[in-house]
C-alpha cells in the first residue's frame, strides 16, 4: 500500500496512550499497519494511513482508541 | 381434422427410458433428502455430531461456480448470491478442529473453501445478508450479536472441545473480542486478511505474520471491481445519453431531430469516454496517477481521453463552444466517477472522501451547467 496513500491529515484517529494496556491487539486488527508497540505501549506510526475502518476501536480493551468512522 | 402418428415414432427414447427406470441408482446423499429441502451441490456429505447432522463441504470449486462468480463480478444478482448461514465443516472435521468464522456471501464462501484443500475444520457461516466480510463489519450484520447468536445457535461447545474461534481480521470491525467471550464463552482469534494465509496461519500456531495483517490493492485486484463499477451506473448513462439526444436537437429551428441524432451522437461519444475513463481507467491505473484526490486523478484521465476524442468530433462541428462544452462534460463525467470509487477501496477514509466532495462537487456541478449552457448555445 506504500504508493497508494489518501489524503493527509483528515483521520479522526485519536490514540491515549496513558490509557494503554500494552495488549496489542490494535497491531493485530489494523489493517493498514498504522500501530507498532513500544516498551508495551501502542504508537501510531502511520497516521496517514488510518482508514478510520474503527477496529482498534472495538477491540481496544481500555478505551484508549477513539475514531468518528461517519457511514462510509 | 385428425392427426395420424400410426406410423411416426414420436418419441423414439421411449424404450429406454423404461430400461432406465427399472434399473436402480443408488445416491449415497438420497437418504438426506428432506421435502421441500434442496441439497446444495457444494456438500459433499454429513456426519453426525453430538449436535446433529452437519453439512461437510466440497474444497474444490466446480464449473458452476466459476461461472456465478463471473456474473456475480459483473453485477448480476450479487445481492441474491448467498448460502445459509450456520456451521459447516470441510475435510474431516473432529473436536480439535478449528472454526472458521466467515460471511454468508457465495464469493466469501467460495473464496474461503477453495484454500482448504487439506485442512479440517469447521467454518461457521454468519448471517451478513450477502455482504462480504469487511463491508458487512462495517455496516454491522457481520457483528459481535450475530457471532454470539450463532455459536449458541449451533451448540458450538457440542462440537469442539476447545473455546476458540477464529474471525478474520477484517471482521474486527463489526466484532469485539472481548465482548463475545464475555458473551459466549468463546475466545476470538484473528486470523489473517486473506483465505489463502489460512493454511500457513494454521501450521504457524494460528500466528500471522505482518503481510497477513495487511490489506493490499493491487492491479487485479481493482481491475476486478470494475465490471460492477460500470453495471451500477449503467441505467443513469442510459437515461443521461436519452437527455443529451433531447438537449442536442434544440437550435435557431427550436428542436430539430435531424440535429438531435447528428449532435446526440457526438455528445454521447464524450459521455462514453468519461465513464470509461473514470469508471475503468482511473481505478486500474490508480497509484500510477498523481494526485491523491480521486476527482483530480479522474480529471487527468479524462483530458487524455478527452483531448484525442475533440480532435476527431472537431471535424464533424467545427464550433470552438460546441468542442469545449463537450470537452468539459466529458472530463466531468470522469471526475465525478472517478471519485465514486473511493467507496471501492481499502485505503480511502470517510474524512478523507467528505473533504474531497465538499471540494469537487461544487466544481463538477459548475462544470456541467457551464458545459449544458455551452453546448446549446452552440447550436445557434
Amino acid at each position: 500500500m506504500e504508493n497508494l496513500k489518501y489524503l493527509d491529515d483528515v483521520s479522526t484517529l485519536v490514540l491515549n496512550e496513558e490509557k494503554c494496556i500494552g495488549c496489542s491487539l490494535c497491531t493485530e486488527v489494523c489493517p493498514q499497519a498504522v500501530f507498532e508497540m513500544k516498551q508495551n505501549k501502542a504508537h501510531i506510526v502511520d497516521f496517514n494511513a488510518c482508514m478510520e475502518c474503527g477496529a482498534c476501536v472495538n477491540n481496544c480493551p481500555s478505551e484508549a482508541i477513539s475514531v468518528n468512522p461517519g457511514v462510509g | 381434422m385428425k392427426i395420424s402418428t400410426s406410423d411416426v415414432n414420436i418419441m423414439p427414447a421411449m424404450d429406454k427410458t423404461i430400461v432406465s427406470c427399472s434399473t436402480e441408482i443408488s445416491n449415497p446423499m438420497d437418504e438426506y433428502e428432506k421435502p421441500g429441502f434442496k441439497l446444495c451441490y457444494y456438500v459433499d456429505r454429513f456426519i453426525q455430531t453430538d449436535s446433529g447432522f452437519i453439512p461437510v463441504i466440497k474444497s474444490k470449486l466446480e464449473t458452476k461456480d466459476l461461472f456465478s462468480t463471473f456474473y456475480v463480478r459483473c453485477g448480476i444478482n450479487r445481492y441474491k448470491y448467498t448460502v445459509a448461514p450456520g456451521l459447516y465443516g470441510i475435510g474431516k472435521p473432529d473436536k480439535n478442529s478449528e472454526v472458521l468464522v466467515t460471511a454468508n456471501f457465495k464469493l466469501t464462501f467460495d473464496h474461503l473453501r477453495k484454500e482448504l484443500d487439506d485442512i479440517n475444520a469447521w467454518i461457521l457461516v454468519l448471517d451478513t445478508k450477502g455482504i462480504n466480510v469487511w463491508c458487512a463489519a462495517g455496516k454491522g450484520t457481520f457483528s459481535t450479536r450475530e457471532l454470539v447468536n450463532r455459536i449458541k445457535n449451533c451448540t458450538l461447545e457440542k462440537i469442539v472441545d476447545h473455546k476458540r474461534v477464529i474471525v478474520p481480521q477484517l471482521g474486527a470491525t463489526g466484532v469485539s473480542a472481548r465482548d463475545v467471550k464475555e458473551q459466549s464463552g468463546f475466545r476470538v482469534v484473528y486470523g489473517p486478511i486473506r483465505a489463502g494465509d489460512i493454511p500457513a496461519f494454521l501450521k504457524n500456531n494460528r500466528k500471522a505474520d505482518k503481510n497477513m495483517r495487511q490489506v493490499t490493492f493491487t492491479l487485479y485486484e481493482r481491475f476486478i471491481l470494475t465490471p460492477v463499477e460500470i453495471q451500477t451506473i449503467l441505467k443513469l448513462a442510459l437515461i443521461t445519453a436519452l437527455f443529451l439526444l433531447v438537449i442536442s436537437g434544440f437550435g435557431p429551428d427550436i428542436f430539430s431531430f435531424s440535429k438531435a441524432w447528428e449532435r446526440g451522437i457526438v455528445s454521447v461519444f464524450a459521455l462514453m469516454a468519461g465513464i470509461f475513463s473514470g469508471a475503468f481507467v482511473t481505478p486500474v491505473l490508480l497509484p500510477f496517477i498523481p494526485p491523491r484526490e480521486f476527482a483530480l486523478k479522474g480529471i487527468i484521465t479524462g483530458s487524455i481521453f478527452a483531448i484525442p476524442l475533440i480532435t476527431i468530433i472537431s471535424f464533424a462541428i467545427s464550433s470552438f463552444a460546441g468542442l469545449l462544452a463537450l470537452f468539459l462534460f466529458s472530463v466531468t463525467i470522469s471526475s465525478y466517477l472517478a471519485m465514486n470509487f473511493t467507496g471501492a477501496t481499502p485505503f480511502t477514509s470517510p474524512s478523507g472522501v467528505e473533504k474531497e466532495m465538499k471540494r469537487y462537487i461544487p466544481v463538477q456541478l459548475t462544470s456541467l451547467v457551464i458545459s449544458s449552457g455551452l453546448w446549446i448555445y452552440s447550436a445557434f
